[in-house]
């Protein structure tokens, strides 16, 4: 064992784990449907041998995961989408009402990290606005926008905007002095300044609060999708569960994992591009 | 005085101290510099140099006084008086190359990013640094070839006035004797005046012409301009053979050990100028004469 790296050890772990948790769940549930060879016939009335009520075994949830997979994108009407189409409808959203909230917050932030006038003004009503659970605007915005489509996007919005924004004002306020008397002994105007010294130095915090910001989007996607229903990812799990399909509730549970850590990926890969050693 | 090439007149720094209250860093301080002149200045931890530098920079105003350059006075940055920070003065996230062709095309806007890149690369070339090092990030760079970097960035603009914050200050003895020297063989055949904080006597002795000597603050003063009366081109192993070397070196011993202490914190009358009294020591004229070893010549 000592021969393998690091890595490699760490995989072989993952694995085994991964193997020991799916037999642990597998056989879990086939010891459940033996017990359903002895049900009372008061049982067998109330339906408790319906295999579909119960938690499906991880054989089940890879056929199904394979099916979907294999035709993600098929329409057949509006309950019945592939989960490729679910899951894009989400993504849209979720990056719609993302990049709205990165040119506001961006800029805005800029704003408020290099005037301290700036900070103090806008303080109080950030602070008042941030802690808001973001689908607690919902109700307002279905109201105002009149559309759920719209609003579920700015719910996105609302709630990815606050991350950007103060992580924004944080890096520019910190960026080094040395740094700005550097451009300030060359000449450069203010655009020239921000984009080619303050935007570089504090481009690893602007990013850091790009990646919360997507990461809480994600995460309230779904719950806003329960909420408006239609089309996406979150109506998809609670569409599945109106139907007691559960093998479908855990798969899309797992695809809404997968995507949020590809989202997450994305943005690490930025963060790392974007980094510097002082 | 009011010709030189750069006059400082009157300056006076206060800072609120904490309490209410203000203290005051250095006041009426008055001084020339000639053009093409390399002046360093000495003096203990606090006493208010670097104030001074970033007032003649430009990035700092005074809260009185004003410094003059070429008859005009300074307001702000500008590219003709190039800095070299102690710390930090390179960005990061940029290689050595891309750090001095910042500089450069800021200067030469006009210039296409080959002839940027060109000066750039001659500029570093002068300092020592070629090859694969140039295309490295400051933090893969040893703290001398930061500094090379510096001194590049810096030259390569061909700033009128060139202004070093104890540039060496975080280097070994062995690194800071190679860019001495490279920052002389830059400077040489150059017009270009040079002001330089340091802490290093025998640094001060083998680059200057002339040595301002600054008493301990609060109050502090430019109380002496020591000339350095060796000949160009100095070696560091040859000038510690000079007659003057030593005289020079016991002086500016002396100050900083003794009289900088002594003469500090006097407050000077209103409309005051302090004006550093410049001190000559020669040993070479000729034992016949028998020289004082401070020889003060009121200006
Ligand atoms: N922005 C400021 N606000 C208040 N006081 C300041 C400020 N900048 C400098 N000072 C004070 O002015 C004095 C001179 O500082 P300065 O940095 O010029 O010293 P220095 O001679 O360069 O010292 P060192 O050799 O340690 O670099 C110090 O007492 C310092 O505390
Ligand atoms: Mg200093």
């Amino acid at each position: 064992m000592d021969l393998l790296s690091e890595n490699k050890r760490a995989a072989i772990w993952s694995i085994a784990l991964l193997i020991v948790g799916l037999l642990v769940w597998e056989m879990s549930i086939s010891a459940q449907a033996i017990n359903t060879g002895e049900l009372t016939e008061y049982e067998l009335l109330t339906g408790a041998d319906t295999a579909k009520a119960g938690v499906p075994p991880p054989s089940e949830v890879a056929v199904k995961a394979w099916q979907e997979l294999s035709n993600p994108f098929y329409d057949a009407g509006p309950n019945d989408k592939g989960i490729g189409i679910q899951i894009g409808y989400s993504i849209y959203r979720v990056l719609t009402g993302y990049f709205l909230a990165a040119i506001i917050a961006i800029p805005l932030g800029f704003l408020i990290g290099m005037s301290s006038v700036a900070y103090k003004a806008l303080n109080p009503f950030i602070q008042v606005l941030r802690p808001i659970s973001p689908l607690a605007w919902m109700p307002l915005a279905l109201f105002i926008i009149q559309d759920s489509e719209a609003s579920a996007i700015f719910v996105i919005f609302i709630c990815s905007i606050w991350p950007m924004l103060l992580n924004t004002a944080f890096g520019v306020a910190g960026v080094r002095e040395d740094w700005v008397n550097v451009a300030r002994t060359h000449e450069l105007g203010a655009f020239k300044t921000a984009f080619t010294v303050v935007l570089p130095a504090a481009a690893p915090t602007i990013v850091t609060g790009m990646r919360i910001s997507i990461g809480i989007a994600w995460l309230v996607i779904v719950a806003a999708e329960m909420l408006v229903g239609g089309t996406g990812i979150g109506y998809y799990v609670w569409n599945e569960w109106n139907n007691l399909d559960l093998t479908s509730v855990i798969f899309s549970i797992l695809m809404i994992g997968v995507v949020g850590m590809l989202l997450d990926a994305a943005f690490g890969l930025l963060q790392r591009r974007v980094a510097y050693v002082e | 005085m009011a010709n030189s090439f750069l006059s400082i007149e009157k300056l006076t720094q206060r800072y609120p101290d904490g309490k209410g209250g203000e203290f005051t860093v250095f006041e009426n301080a008055s001084f020339g510099i000639e053009k093409g002149e390399f002046v360093c200045i000495l003096g203990h931890s606090g006493c208010g140099k670097s104030t001074i530098m970033n007032i003649l920079a430009g990035l700092s105003e005074p809260t009185k006084g004003v410094v003059k350059m070429d008859g005009f006075a300074v307001s702000g940055p500008s590219l003709d008086r190039g800095v070299v920070f102690q710390n930090y003065s390179l960005l990061p996230w940029l290689t050595a190359l891309k750090n001095v062709t910042f500089g450069v095309a800021a200067r030469f806007p006009d210039w296409t990013k080959q002839q940027v890149e060109d000066r750039s690369i001659a500029f570093l070339d002068k300092v020592g640094l070629s090859g694969d090092a140039i295309h490295r990030k400051p933090s893969q760079l040893s703290g001398g070839m930061r500094q090379r970097v510096s001194i590049a960035r810096a030259f390569a603009n061909e700033p009128k006035l060139l202004l070093l914050d104890e540039p060496f200050g975080a280097l070994d003895a062995l690194t800071r004797g190679t860019i001495q020297e490279e920052l002389l063989k830059v400077w040489s055949g150059t017009d270009q005046t040079v002001f330089m904080i340091t802490h290093d006597i025998d640094e001060a002795i083998l680059l200057a012409d002339r040595i301002l000597l600054m008493t301990n603050g609060p109050l502090a003063r430019v109380a002496e301009s020591v000339e350095i009366t060796i000949p160009r081109p100095r070696v560091r192993t040859d000038i510690v053979e000079h007659p003057n070397y030593y005289a020079i070196r016991n002086h500016l011993v002396q100050f900083l050990g003794k009289r900088s202490a002594e003469l500090a914190g006097q407050v000077s009358a209103e409309g005051e100028t302090h004006s550093p009294q410049t001190v000559r020591i020669d040993k070479t004229r000729g034992a016949a004469d028998e020289q004082p070893l401070l020889q003060a010549v009121k200006t």
